[in-house]
């Protein structure tokens, strides 16, 4: 008998064909996403973008006008107590109660999701270490700095053991240490089997941290999947970039055929070339303007540049289709 | 306890959460404390003294006189054979009646006015409206936390008042009389039902306003009137018999408990988050 493949599991989130407006001001139009399980997916987006709509579609907390809303295979409008059982949520403001002690905080979280009263401070002293909060569980949270009550916040996420955690800009307000340590609490977590979908505008957290991204501009998608598979799909050629000696803003060169970007910083101005074919023309162009060339070295785009080129195409196809219209 | 049924565990703790953040707030329970001291102390024990200490003086004996405009049934009820006893039981039972109605209600429509609003207002309504707690286990987990503290003064206001009544009225008619019938059936039966409609009316509101500001504004329109009716209601109680008291608390309660079924609708999750077309 052979082996049997095991059928890949239903995604943790599956939004289809959102649409959300308040007011008559559209907050997601068409959005689709796809949040696989046991896996971190970021979303990312200006602000605006319709990332916190999104995720409080998740829960249920709000409703769709229309589209189809599948959190861990069930809808949240019908079994909505089930639904927001399963998730953990760190909103971008910490939503915590300033009056009551952390403790306090921890205790009514615990009670709300229905855990049991003999394991409740258990979860607590755990959830608590784990985010290093321990010695100020017993202090008004009015008194918590910034990162204690974002730390607060993910141990409440986590009291009631959910499948699925939802953060949205869990690092903003955040120094830079902090929301290093934010992170990598983060990134532990899918180790225990927890799907993460998290909301950012930085785009340097994204980036090493993300499994899939779903990158939102003006409350839709466009595009989402891997990281790599997506900067492979946008740049299927290996990418180049050139180093030019000195600071001088190249600004004509951006014209030429596979320049993706050029980037002007205090060591120098660099070239990114979208693949190798273009290099002999560009240093070309460089040589002949009087510049001279540092190096030439192979490139790997980030996250970033992938953001901003997507973004930009959006642009470049919104203004396309208009003066379609138009003509 | 789960599915779309009531879990009342979830319920208590919303109430219990609620009541101990106004215990921790001292700006909410000073005044309230206040308020109660002035209804149920300072007042009375000014006034009952002062009738006491005065002796059989004009002042009095037209007071004393003015009881005739009581419903016969009040008249009869009237203890003490001086002026200023028959005076003094007069208005230790009749005059401060409707002051146990309006402690309660004001104290607990300013706490149910805020509570839905200020959620919202303070960030942690995006908290309850992520969390399993069902839209009508938060209201009515908000209702009793907003009608206990109010409730709680009054009655520790009434035990005071009590011991006040007894130890300045009673030596002149005769021995410790109060809480009379009436009275117990006042607070313990007319008096939650009044605090009933009030809060519905008013944690509707609060689940409907864009501010605390605004919730505050709008509850003081509501329960003006229905302190007035209240006022009136209570005093009818007072002077009436145990029948008459009965049946206004059955009325105030079948007015409360459908007002607060009716009311069950006020919190969505969309206005819990505070965005614009939940408001």
């Amino acid at each position: 008998m052979g082996r049997v493949s095991s059928p890949p599991a239903p995604p943790a989130v599956s939004l289809r064909g959102i649409h959300k407006s308040f007011n008559d001001v559209p907050a997601l139009v068409d959005l689709d996403v796809v949040a696989p399980d046991g896996r971190i997916t970021v979303l990312l987006g200006p602000n605006g973008a319709g990332k916190t709509t999104a995720i409080r579609v998740v829960t249920g907390a709000m409703e769709p006008d229309a589209g189809t809303v599948r959190t861990l295979g069930l809808d949240p409008d019908a079994d909505g107590e089930e639904v927001r059982h399963a998730c953990g949520v760190v909103s971008a403001k910490p939503a915590l109660y300033d009056r009551l002690t952390g403790l306090d905080n921890l205790r009514y979280a615990a009670e709300l999701h229905g855990v049991d009263k003999r394991i409740i401070d258990e979860r607590i002293r755990a959830a608590a270490g784990r985010f290093g909060i321990e010695h100020a569980l017993h202090s008004q949270v009015g008194g918590y700095s910034t990162g204690m009550k974002t730390r607060l916040a993910l141990a409440r996420s986590v009291l009631h053991d959910p499948r699925l955690l939802l953060f949205d800009e869990p690092t903003s307000g955040l120094d830079p240490e902090s929301a290093q340590a934010v992170l990598q609490l983060i990134r532990d977590m899918t180790t225990d089997g927890h799907t993460v979908v998290m909301c950012t505008h930085h785009l340097v957290e994204a980036e090493g941290l993300a499994d899939h991204v779903v990158v939102l501009d003006a409350g839709t998608d466009l595009v989402s999947g891997r990281p790599d598979d997506l900067i492979k799909g946008f740049w299927p050629d290996d990418s180049v970039e050139i180093a030019v000696e000195g600071n001088p803003t190249l600004d004509d060169l951006t014209v030429l055929p596979g320049v993706i970007r050029i980037e002007r910083s205090k060591r120098g101005t660099r070239v990114i070339l979208e693949r190798p074919d273009v290099t002999p023309d560009v240093v070309e162009a460089l040589v002949r303007a009087g510049h001279r060339i540092r190096m030439v070295n192979p490139h790997d785009p980030t996250l970033e540049e992938l953001y901003f080129a997507v973004r930009r195409s959006a642009r470049d196809l919104g203004e396309t289709a208009t003066q379609e219209v138009m003509s | 306890m789960s599915g779309s049924g009531m879990n009342w565990s979830r319920t208590f703790t919303v109430a219990r959460t609620d009541v101990k953040q106004l215990v921790l707030a001292k700006d909410f329970w000073m005044p309230m404390g206040i308020l109660g001291s002035i209804f149920f102390v300072i007042v009375p024990l000014v006034l009952l003294f002062s009738i006491t200490s005065l002796g059989d003086v004009e002042a009095v004996q037209n007071i004393a006189n003015t009881l005739e405009v009581l419903p016969q049934k009040a008249q009869d009820q009237i203890k003490g054979d001086t002026p200023q006893g028959r005076t003094s039981y007069a208005l230790a039972v009749f005059l401060f009646a409707p002051m146990a109605v309006v402690v309660p209600l004001t104290i607990s429509t300013a706490v149910g006015a805020a509570t839905l609003v200020g959620e919202r207002e303070r960030g942690t309504g995006e908290f309850l409206a992520h969390s399993p707690a069902g839209t009508k286990e938060i209201y009515l987990g908000k209702l009793m936390a907003s009608l206990l503290p109010g409730y709680f003064t009054t009655m520790v206001g009434f035990t005071a008042y009590s011991l006040i009544v007894n130890v300045i009225v009673g030596p002149e008619v005769g021995g410790w009389f109060f809480p009379t019938t009436q009275w117990w059936l006042l607070m313990l039966w007319v008096l939650p039902g009044f605090l009933l409609i009030g809060l519905s009316l008013v944690l509707r509101l609060s689940g409907r306003v864009k501010s605390t500001a605004a919730a505050q504004q709008a509850s003081g329109l509501i329960t003006l009137p229905l302190i007035a009716i209240s006022y009136a209601q209570a005093s009818g109680a007072i002077y009436g018999t145990p029948t008459t008291t009965i049946v206004i608390g059955a009325i105030a309660w079948t007015i409360g408990i459908t007002s607060t079924w009716k009311g069950m609708g006020a919190v969505k999750r969309q206005r819990l988050l505070g965005v614009a077309d939940g408001v």
